[in-house]
């Protein structure tokens, strides 16, 4: 009963990262909805399966994953995002504040979505 | 069926629409790193499903796949960044 309720618990935490990818307005809204949503998800459908199965070789292996999982998740947010940001990924409009503004180099040519790069 | 293998096949399908959801924001971008976004997702779903499926299947050892999901994903979305960050100039 447990399992189950972590399952479904954590599979409708990933479905909300799903649709925050689709629905928030720039990259890294959708990065952090991704970031945050999809990893404690995984975790908790991990932590489900370890509670179905219940002896501690699983459970072991189960918290591993999410130890993994928490360690690795912000370290790939934080490349994407300042990969994202370098190549200059449009930030959305209603953004108040923008730490990285001139302590990061930023090339708008290399995203700017209104102008074709691949014309020769 | 058991009331985890029924929790474990709604998580599967939850999931599945999940993978669709991201599939759709790969397709449309617009940049890169919207698509290594996506990427990151699918690869967290992936590790889901594979907890999912070990507890539908009764069998512990789809959690190697799971870790072994989780271990290659986060690999491949730095090396991606990394390559998008110092990719060339203006190349795509």
């Amino acid at each position: 009963m447990t399992a189950a309720a972590l399952l479904i618990l954590g599979s409708a935490f990933m479905l909300l990262a799903g649709v925050g990818l689709i629905r928030l307005p720039d990259l890294f809204l959708r990065m952090s909805a991704t970031a945050k949503a999809a990893t404690l998800g995984a975790s908790l459908t991990v932590l489900g399966a370890a509670a179905h199965f219940g002896d501690a070789a699983t459970a072991g292996k189960g918290l591993v994953i999410v130890f993994f999982l928490f360690l690795t998740a912000p370290v790939a947010a934080h490349k994407i995002g300042r990969a994202g940001y370098r190549r200059g990924a449009p930030l959305y409009e209603g953004t108040i504040c923008d730490e990285a503004k001139g302590s990061l180099p930023r090339d708008e040519s290399r995203e700017a979505p209104s102008a074709p790069t691949n014309v020769p | 069926m058991s009331a985890a293998a029924v929790g474990g096949f709604t998580a599967l399908a939850v999931c599945g629409v999940t993978v669709l959801l991201a599939v759709v924001r790969l397709v449309r971008g617009p940049s890169v790193a919207d698509r290594v976004v996506a990427l990151d997702l699918l690869s967290a779903v992936g590790v889901g499903v594979m907890a999912a499926w070990a507890v539908a299947a009764d069998d512990a050892v789809y959690l190697d796949v799971a870790l072994l999901v989780a271990l290659l994903a986060f690999l491949g979305t730095v090396a991606f960044a990394t390559y998008a960050e110092e990719g060339k100039e203006g190349g795509q």
